[in-house]
C-alpha cells in the first residue's frame, strides 16, 4: 500500500496514477488486498445497517409514533438483519481470515487465490443486488421496492400471493449469489489450512485462530448449502410453478423454518467462531501467558462446531412440534453451553496468574467475556422450552442475540481491530480515541440491550412498528433508542480513528505488543510475498521461542 | 468462598426484588401483559421453571464474573513487574476436567426440570369439561369459532373462568387462513403459532375474570402490529349469557333497512358475514353481533361509531395497509349503513 513511489538515487519513479492503482485493487488476487477490501465492504455496510436501526429506534420511540409508515418499517428491519449478517459480519469474518491465515500459517497466499477474488466480488455483487431493489424493487401496483419479509422470510410471506412484485426475488438472488461466495471462501480458508501451513506447523501447532477458522469453514459448507437450497426451492415456488413452501397449494411452512434455521442457527457460531479467534489470541498476548489447555479449546471449538448443526430447531419451539422434539433440542442447546463454558473458563484461567495490560484490544476482548457469559445465560433461560413459549418473538429474543452479535462478537472484532491495525496499515490506533470508542459503546451497548431485555418480558413482541400506549413499555423503548444513539456516536469515533491514524498514527514497527505469532516476524504492512523466507516452527509460539531462547515453548512439546 | 456466597445471595436476592416489582406493578395494572403476573396454570408452571432457570443461570453469572473480577484485579501488570514475564503455566488437566463435569450436571438438572414441564404443558390429556374454540388467524385479524357452541366471532375472545375443583378450561385448535401468527396471552399461557397446514393447539385455565391483553407475536405482514387481541375471561353465568347471545341471528330492525341494504348491495358482503341476511363472507369478521365488541380493526381502535364510520371510509387513518378497502359511500348511504351496524348488538 506503500509502496506507490519508490525512490532510488538519481532515478526518480512516479507514483501510479490513480486508475492504475484502482485497476490493481479491483483485479488483486492478493490475499492481504482481498481482506482489506473485505473489511471495508464490511464497515460501509455496517454504516449502512446502522443507520436503519437508527430509524427503527426513532420510530419505537413512543407508542402510536409516525415516523415512518408500517411498509417502510418492515422493509428497515429485514434489509437491517439481512445488511448485518450477510453483509457485515461475513465479510468481516472472512476478511480477517484472508489477511491473517496465510500469516499466521506461515504461508504466501491462500490455496486458490483467484477463487479468492472470484468469491470476494460475488459476495460484494450480492449486496450491491439487495441495495438496488430500493430502485429496482418495485414492480405492480403497490408492491414494495426493498425485500419486508423478514431476514428469515418465514413461508409462506416469500410466496407471490402474499409478496407480489420482485422485493423478495432480489432478497433470495442477493443471498444466493453471496451465498456461493462464502461457500468458495470456505472452500479456501479450509484448502489453505489443510495445505498451506510452513515446515513445522504440525496441526498441534497452529494458533488457536487458524483452529477456530478451520471449524467456521466447515461450517460454513454445511450451513451455506441448505439456505442456497431453499432459495432455490423458493425461487422454483414463485416462477416454475413450484409448490414446496407455498401452502395455498399444500406446500410446508414448516419446512421452510426447517431449512432456514439448519443455517440460521449454525451461522450464529459462523460469527462468533472468529470472535472465539481473535480473543484466543488476544487475551493471552496481554495476559503474557499461553493460552491455558490449548487442546481443550481445540477440542471445545470442534465440539462447538458439531453440536451447533442440531440445534437449530429450538428457533421454531412455539410452532407446535411435538413434545419429543421440543425436549430433544433444547437438551442439544444446552449442551452447546458445556463446551462455550469450557472456553470461558480457560479464558478466565489464562488470564489467572498473569500480568494483565489493560491495552484497547484486551478491553474490548473482556467487554467480550463478560457480554458474552451475560447472553449465553440469556441463551440457557431460553433453551428451557416452557420459557421459551414465552420469551420467543419478544424483545427479550432482540435482546439476547443484539447481545450475542454486538456485545460479544463486535466486541471481539473491535479488539482485532485494535490489535492488528498496526500489521496492516504499519501504524499504531489512537489510544485516546480507542478509550473514547470503548468507553461510549460500551455505555450506549448496555443502555440500549440491558432495558431491551424487559419490555419483552413486559410482553412486547418483536417485529412490530408501533405499539399501544398504557402497557409500561413507552419509557423502556425511548431509553433503549437514546443507548442506540449513544452507540452511534462511538461508531463515529472509531470510523474517524481508522481514518486519522492511517495518516497520523505513531509507527507501529514490527511487532507492536511483542506478541508470538508468525505475523508479527514480518514487516508491517507486510510486503506482497509476506515472508523473505519461509519460516519453520518448533512450537505453538514461535516468536516465544526466538526472543526466549533460554526457554522455549518447544522444549515442552 | 464467603464473598462468593454474599454475592451470589446478594445476586439472588436482587433478581427476585426485580421480579416483585414487576409482578406487584402488573397486578396494579389492568393492561398488563406481564409474563411475571401469570393468571393460569400454564403461565404459572412456565413462572416456576423461570424462577428456577434465573436462579441458576444467575449463581452461574455471579460465580463466573466473580472469578473474572478477580483475576482481573489481582493479576493486574504492575509497574515493579513490568518488565518479567510471568510464569508459563500451558493447563492443568484435573481443573479442566472440573469445569467441564460441572456444567455437564447443571445441564442434566435444567433439561430434566424442563423436560417434565414440556410434558405438563404440552401433553395434557383433554378434559370432556374443557371449551373447545378453534382460533383461525387472518391478515390482520383473529376469528374465533365455537364448535360445540355454534359461536363465530372475531378478535375478542370469550372464556369461562375454570374453578379449580371443576375445571373448565378452553382448549384453542390453531390454524391459520394465511401467513403464521402467533397466539400470545402473556398472563395466560406461553405462545402458539398458527402455522397453514399444520394445526396446533394450546390450553389456559384462567382463574380469575378480567380482560387480558395479548397480541399476534409472529410476524405476518404489514399490519402485524395492529393485530391485537384480548380475552374475556367470564364467569360461568356471563359466559353462558353471552354465548346465548352471540346464537341469535342478527337483529332485523325495520327502522334501518336502508342500511342494511347499503351493506347487502356494496362489496361489505363479499368478506362479511351477517348471520341470518345474505352477507356470508369469511375473508373478513363476522358481523352477526359487532356491537357486542369492544374495539374494531383487531383492537386498533375502540368500537365508537365516530371511530367505526372512520374506519369505514378510511381504514388506513387507523391501520394503514389493513386489507379493509376504503368503501366510497356517500354521506346518505354511510349515515345509513351506521344506523344499521349500530343494530348489531
Amino acid at each position: 500500500m506503500s509502496s506507490n513511489a519508490i525512490t532510488v538515487p538519481g532515478i526518480r519513479i512516479e507514483g501510479k496514477p490513480l486508475v492504475e492503482t484502482l485497476h490493481e485493487w479491483i483485479t488483486t488476487v492478493d490475499h492481504k488486498r482481498l481482506g482489506i477490501l473485505y473489511v471495508i465492504y464490511a464497515l460501509g455496510f455496517l454504516v449502512v445497517g446502522g443507520v436503519e436501526a437508527l430509524i427503527i429506534r426513532i420510530q419505537l420511540m413512543h407508542s402510536h409514533n409516525d415516523f415512518v409508515s408500517p411498509q417502510v418499517f418492515n422493509r428497515l428491519f429485514t434489509m437491517h438483519g439481512t445488511t448485518m449478517i450477510f453483509f457485515v459480519v461475513m465479510p468481516v469474518m472472512f476478511g480477517f481470515a484472508n489477511y491473517l491465515v496465510p500469516l499466521m500459517i506461515g504461508a504466501r497466499d491462500m490455496a486458490f487465490p483467484r477463487l479468492n477474488a472470484f468469491s470476494f466480488w460475488l459476495s460484494a455483487f450480492g449486496g450491491l443486488l439487495l441495495y438496488f431493489s430500493f430502485l429496482g424493487g418495485s414492480g405492480l401496483y403497490g408492491a414494495g421496492n426493498a425485500p419486508d419479509v423478514g431476514w428469515w422470510a418465514y413461508a409462506p410471506l416469500g410466496a407471490r400471493a402474499f409478496s407480489p412484485g420482485h422485493s423478495s426475488d432480489y432478497w433470495t438472488l442477493s443471498l444466493l449469489v453471496s451465498g456461493f461466495g462464502s461457500i468458495g471462501t470456505a472452500i479456501n480458508i479450509i484448502a489453505t489450512i489443510l495445505c498451506m501451513r510452513c515446515p513445522g506447523m504440525k496441526l498441534g501447532r497452529m494458533p488457536l485462530l487458524v483452529w477456530l477458522y478451520l471449524v467456521m469453514g466447515g461450517m460454513v459448507l454445511i450451513a451455506i448449502t441448505p439456505l442456497s437450497a431453499a432459495q432455490i426451492m423458493l425461487l422454483i415456488d414463485r416462477y416454475l410453478g413450484g409448490h414446496f413452501f407455498d401452502t395455498q397449494a399444500g406446500g410446508s411452512a414448516v419446512l421452510w423454518m426447517h431449512f432456514f434455521w439448519i443455517f440460521g442457527h449454525p451461522e450464529v457460531y459462523i460469527l462468533v467462531m472468529p470472535a472465539f479467534a481473535f480473543c484466543s489470541e488476544i487475551i493471552p498476548v496481554f495476559s503474557r501467558k499461553p493460552i491455558f489447555g490449548y487442546p481443550a479449546m481445540v477440542a471445545a471449538s470442534v465440539a462447538i462446531g458439531l453440536v451447533s448443526t442440531s440445534v437449530w430447531a429450538h428457533h421454531m419451539f412455539s410452532v407446535g412440534m411435538n413434545s419429543y422434539a421440543n425436549t430433544f433440542f433444547a437438551i442439544t442447546t444446552m449442551a452447546v453451553g458445556i463446551p462455550t463454558g469450557i472456553k470461558i473458563f480457560n479464558w478466565i484461567g489464562t488470564m489467572w496468574g498473569g500480568r494483565i495490560q489493560f491495552k484497547l484490544p484486551m478491553l474490548f476482548c473482556l467487554g467480550f467475556l463478560f457480554q458474552f457469559l451475560i447472553a449465553g445465560l440469556t441463551g440457557i433461560i431460553q433453551a428451557t422450552v416452557p420459557v421459551d413459549w414465552q420469551l420467543t418473538l419478544s424483545y427479550f429474543v432482540v435482546a439476547h442475540f443484539h447481545y450475542v452479535i454486538v456485545g460479544g462478537i463486535l466486541f471481539a472484532l473491535f479488539g482485532a481491530f485494535y490489535y492488528w491495525y498496526p500489521k496492516v496499515t504499519g501504524r499504531m490506533l489512537s489510544e485516546r480515541l480507542g478509550k473514547w470508542h470503548f468507553w461510549l459503546f460500551l455505555i450506549g451497548f448496555h443502555v440500549t440491550f440491558d432495558v431491551m431485555h424487559i419490555p419483552g418480558l413486559l410482553g412486547m413482541p418483536r417485529r412490530i412498528y408501533t405499539y399501544e400506549p398504557g402497557r409500561g413499555w413507552d419509557t423502556l423503548n425511548l431509553i433503549v433508542s437514546i443507548g442506540a444513539f449513544i452507540q452511534a456516536v462511538a461508531i463515529l469515533v472509531f470510523v474517524w480513528n481508522l481514518i486519522v491514524s492511517y495518516f497520523k498514527g505513531a509507527k507501529a514497527g514490527n511487532d507492536p505488543w511483542d506478541a508470538w505469532t508468525l505475523e508479527w516476524s514480518t514487516s508491517s504492512p507486510p510486503p506482497a510475498y509476506n515472508f523473505a523466507t519461509v519460516p519453520v516452527v518448533a512450537s505453538r509460539r514461535p516468536l516465544w521461542d526466538l526472543k526466549h531462547p533460554e526457554d522455549p515453548d518447544s522444549q515442552y512439546e | 468462598m464467603q464473598r462468593v456466597k454474599n454475592t451470589i445471595r446478594t445476586e439472588f436476592y436482587s433478581v427476585a426484588f426485580l421480579f416483585c416489582c414487576m409482578a406487584t406493578a402488573a397486578a396494579a395494572d389492568p393492561s398488563s401483559t406481564n409474563v411475571f403476573a401469570p393468571q393460569s396454570t400454564p403461565a404459572k408452571s412456565i413462572f416456576h421453571l423461570s424462577l428456577f432457570v434465573l436462579a441458576i443461570t444467575g449463581i452461574i453469572f455471579a460465580v463466573v464474573c466473580t472469578l473474572l473480577v478477580y483475576s482481573l484485579l489481582k493479576f493486574r501488570a504492575r509497574s515493579s513487574s513490568a518488565n518479567s514475564e510471568p510464569a508459563q503455566v500451558y493447563g492443568s488437566t484435573q481443573i479442566e476436567l472440573a469445569w467441564t463435569v460441572i456444567p455437564i450436571l447443571i445441564v442434566v438438572v435444567l433439561f430434566m426440570a424442563t423436560a417434565r414441564v414440556v410434558h405438563a404443558i404440552q401433553d395434557a390429556p383433554m378434559p370432556a369439561s374443557a371449551v373447545e374454540v378453534t382460533v383461525i388467524g387472518h391478515q390482520f385479524w383473529w376469528e374465533y369459532r365455537y364448535p360445540q357452541l355454534g359461536v363465530v366471532t372475531a378478535n375478542e375472545l370469550h372464556i369461562p373462568v375454570s374453578d379449580p375443583a371443576h375445571p373448565t378450561p378452553t382448549f384453542l385448535q390453531l390454524l391459520s387462513a394465511d401467513t403464521d401468527h402467533s397466539f400470545w396471552v402473556p398472563e395466560l399461557a406461553g405462545k402458539t403459532d398458527l402455522v397453514p397446514n399444520h394445526p396446533n393447539r394450546m390450553w389456559m385455565d384462567p382463574e380469575h375474570t378480567g380482560t387480558f391483553l395479548g397480541q399476534c407475536a409472529q410476524y405476518c405482514g404489514t399490519q402485524h402490529a395492529k393485530m391485537l387481541l384480548r380475552v374475556s375471561v367470564d364467569t360461568p353465568e356471563d359466559f353462558a349469557e353471552w354465548v346465548r347471545e352471540q346464537r341469535q341471528p342478527a337483529v332485523a330492525d325495520e327502522r334501518v333497512s336502508a342500511g342494511k341494504r347499503v351493506f347487502e348491495t356494496t362489496a361489505c358482503i363479499n368478506c362479511h358475514s351477517i348471520k341470518g341476511t345474505v352477507a356470508n363472507g369469511r375473508f373478513g369478521p363476522d358481523l352477526t353481533h359487532l356491537m357486542s365488541r369492544s374495539t374494531i380493526a383487531a383492537g386498533a381502535a375502540l368500537n365508537t361509531p365516530e371511530n367505526l364510520r372512520l374506519w369505514i371510509q378510511n381504514p388506513d387513518a387507523i391501520k394503514r395497509g389493513s386489507l379493509m378497502p376504503a368503501m366510497q359511500l356517500s354521506k346518505s348511504d354511510l349515515d345509513a349503513l351506521m344506523g344499521y351496524l349500530e343494530t348489531l348488538r
